[in-house]
């Protein structure tokens, strides 16, 4: 159990609203193992939100024990919490969360800037060879407002994955886009999970869990349903089967 | 992250939003310029009464007629004439402090020439006159003891009197005719400008007193007593003892009883420059004073703004935290772009006071110079206003929760 990148034994969240209880989570438990490519699934209020948000140490369960990659989470504080997202974790969000105003390059730079254990010496050079590995070698001094939906995307995925981290969240990272374009980042996610990058999606929507490896549901605040994707899809195979034409 | 990163991360935001930050500094750009130039105009005033006080004679000292007091009820200053020349002659003769000592009696008087007439006051006065106000002729002698003696029709006119009627000429050697009685000049005084009162104290003829008292008396009678003795000590530090010294001989020869009041008045410049430094003093620090409530103003513009700007970017500090940023990175980030704010304000405001200092000098003709250490206040006190007025907002921006930050819309 100590080798998972992810244990959670036992979770629980429970928020106060007013005089009630919502209990977002009732008794969560799963194991993620490195290089895995999870989608946790279900539908709006199922406590998704919260398990991604606890997974990505935004948040603190109530009660249980979560381990991310042998460290005790439970215990930390607020320094620690922010430590531990910049050094291992990486975000991707559905409405990509870039800074406005801000070329590409210094929107992926951003995290290097909070690194405290200075491993990084050369941050620019770093931030342009994540946009490469994205795809956006010719974007550096473009600003989120002269990219597409999809570019913007994948600066995103840049700046997550520039600290190198040990698990790549990303919460509906397909959500803003057409289909087409969804494809093509699902594609991206696929090459970053089969160079070894663990990741883990969050979407209600069950196209997307067709190209990963492993399927977890959510309802109610308890894991559903925990099985592995049978007729795993390739998503660069489904692009060139699309008709051309639509936005990259 | 380091402090260089952090400064450059707030200078970036703060271009991000040119205007509305341009907008901000203003608010401190005009407090700064505006204190900086309260100051300056205050210090030129000072500078400025000081020279002209200066102007007035070294260390002079004005003995004047005081209060006749009938019984016990005081008729005011000036009311009984009590000096008279033996009183000059006796401080001449008796004290030991002084420098000079010069009776002076004023008339004035319609002074004709062969081009033209000129309404002006002529002072009789004796040699020490010149010491005692430190006048040096610009042409021609003042007058010497033996033209007091023998009370000779000589004249030293003013630099202004000189300009009016002897325009273009040298005006020694030349006759001035002073209530039909004419006199020679020898000399023309420097010019010493206006007073602080805005008295030319160049529109004056000068004679001596001998003469005034025998030469152009009769019509009012008054010429026989003495406005008023003036006298000079050689350093600032003997006017006080200087002061006892003529109270006591004065005393002595008006026999003044032990009980009764001095029948005459003597002042110095220093409690005349004490009184007007001290004026100016008080309406610079006013004036500084109401200029910095206008910096206060420009701090409460910066809180406001950055309380916006905390706002606005919610999900900019959702992201920051997201990635990593501790809530100190959060905190000081926001207090820099207040800080870099305010203080580029404030450089900005010295450059505009200074300048503004400058053509205000050019114009009123004042050394309107602004001292460093105002110039240090400014710029501390700027970055002090950001500090105070940005830490709030910078609070609050540490204390979002990143969650409902990166959901904000």
């Amino acid at each position: 159990m100590t080798t998972s990148l992810v244990s959670l034994e036992g979770i629980s969240r429970v928020y106060h609203l007013g005089r009630n209880e919502v209990h977002a989570l009732r008794g969560v438990d799963l194991t993620i193992e490195p290089g895995e490519m999870v989608a946790i699934m279900g539908s709006s209020g199922s406590g998704k939100s919260t398990l991604m948000n606890l997974l990505g140490c935004l948040d603190s369960p109530t009660t249980g024990e979560y381990r991310l990659d042998g460290v005790r989470v439970n215990d930390l504080g607020k320094n620690d919490l922010a430590d531990l997202r910049n050094q291992k974790l990486g975000f991707v969000f559905q409405g990509f969360n870039l800074l406005a105003r801000t070329s590409a390059l210094d929107n992926v730079e951003l995290p290097m800037l909070y690194d405290r254990s200075n491993r990084f010496a050369d941050s620019k050079g770093l931030a342009a060879q994540a946009l490469a590995r994205v795809g956006l070698a010719d974007r550096f001094d473009h600003q989120p407002s002269e990219l597409s939906g999809g570019q913007q995307q994948r600066v995103a995925i840049a700046r997550a994955l520039v600290m190198q981290p040990r698990l790549l969240l990303a919460d509906e990272p397909t959500g803003n886009l057409d289909s087409r374009t969804s494809i093509d980042i699902l594609a991206l996610f696929q090459e970053l999970n089969d160079q070894g990058i663990t990741i883990v999606l969050v979407t209600h929507e069950a196209d997307v869990a067709r190209y990963v490896r492993r399927r977890v549901e959510v309802r109610d605040g308890r894991i559903i349903r925990d099985d592995a994707v049978l007729e795993r899809r390739r998503a660069a195979d489904d692009l060139a089967l699309m008709p051309a034409g639509g936005a990259a | 992250m380091n402090l260089a990163t952090l400064v450059k991360v707030a200078t970036q935001s703060i271009l991000r939003h040119k205007l509305r930050m341009a907008l901000t500094m203003l608010g401190i750009v005009i407090g700064v310029a505006a204190v900086l130039i309260m100051i300056a105009v205050g210090q030129g005033a000072q500078t400025r009464i000081a020279e002209q006080i200066k102007n007035l004679g070294t260390n002079l000292i004005v003995i004047t007629a005081g209060t006749s007091n009938s019984g016990g009820v005081s008729q005011g200053a000036g009311t009984f004439n009590r000096l008279t020349e033996d009183d000059a002659t006796k401080i001449k003769r008796e004290a030991t402090l002084l420098a000079g000592v010069s009776p002076v009696v004023f008339a004035p008087t319609q002074a004709i020439t062969a081009s033209g007439n000129w309404r002006t006051v002529v002072n009789g006065v004796s040699t020490d006159y010149q010491v005692i106000r430190d006048w040096t002729t610009q042409s021609g002698v003042f007058f010497n003891d033996a033209d007091v003696r023998t009370a000779r029709k000589v004249a030293v006119i003013g630099s202004t009197i000189a300009k009016n009627l002897y325009a273009g000429t040298d005006p020694v050697g030349q006759q001035i005719q002073l209530r039909n009685v004419p006199f020679t000049i020898i000399g023309v005084l420097n010019s010493k400008g206006q007073t602080a009162g805005g008295a030319d104290q160049d529109d004056v003829v000068v004679i001596p007193y001998t003469t005034a008292k025998t030469r152009l008396s009769g019509r009012s009678g008054g010429w026989s007593r003495i406005s008023q003795i003036l006298a000079s000590t050689n350093s600032a530090s003997d006017l006080p003892a200087a002061q006892e010294e003529i109270r006591a001989i004065m005393r002595e020869s008006h026999k003044l009883g032990d009980d009764a009041y001095d029948d005459f008045t003597i002042r110095n410049q220093d409690e005349l420059a004490d009184a007007a430094q001290g004026t100016t003093k008080v309406m610079s620090w006013l004036l500084a004073a109401i200029a910095s409530i206008s910096l206060l103003v420009g701090g409460i513009g910066i809180m406001n703004i950055m309380l916006v700007s905390v706002t606005e970017r919610t999900r900019e500090i959702g992201i920051r935290l997201a990635i990593g940023a501790r809530q100190s990175d959060v905190m000081t980030q926001f207090l820099i772009e207040s800080v870099v704010i305010s203080s580029l304000g404030g450089v900005i405001g010295i450059v505009i006071g200074a300048a503004g200092s400058l053509v205000l000098g050019q114009i009123t003709g004042w050394s309107t110079a602004i001292p460093l250490s105002a110039v240090v206040i400014a710029v501390g006190f700027s970055a002090a206003v950001g500090v105070f007025f940005g830490l709030y907002p910078a609070r609050q921006a540490s204390r979002l929760d990143p969650i409902q930050a990166l959901r904000y819309e």
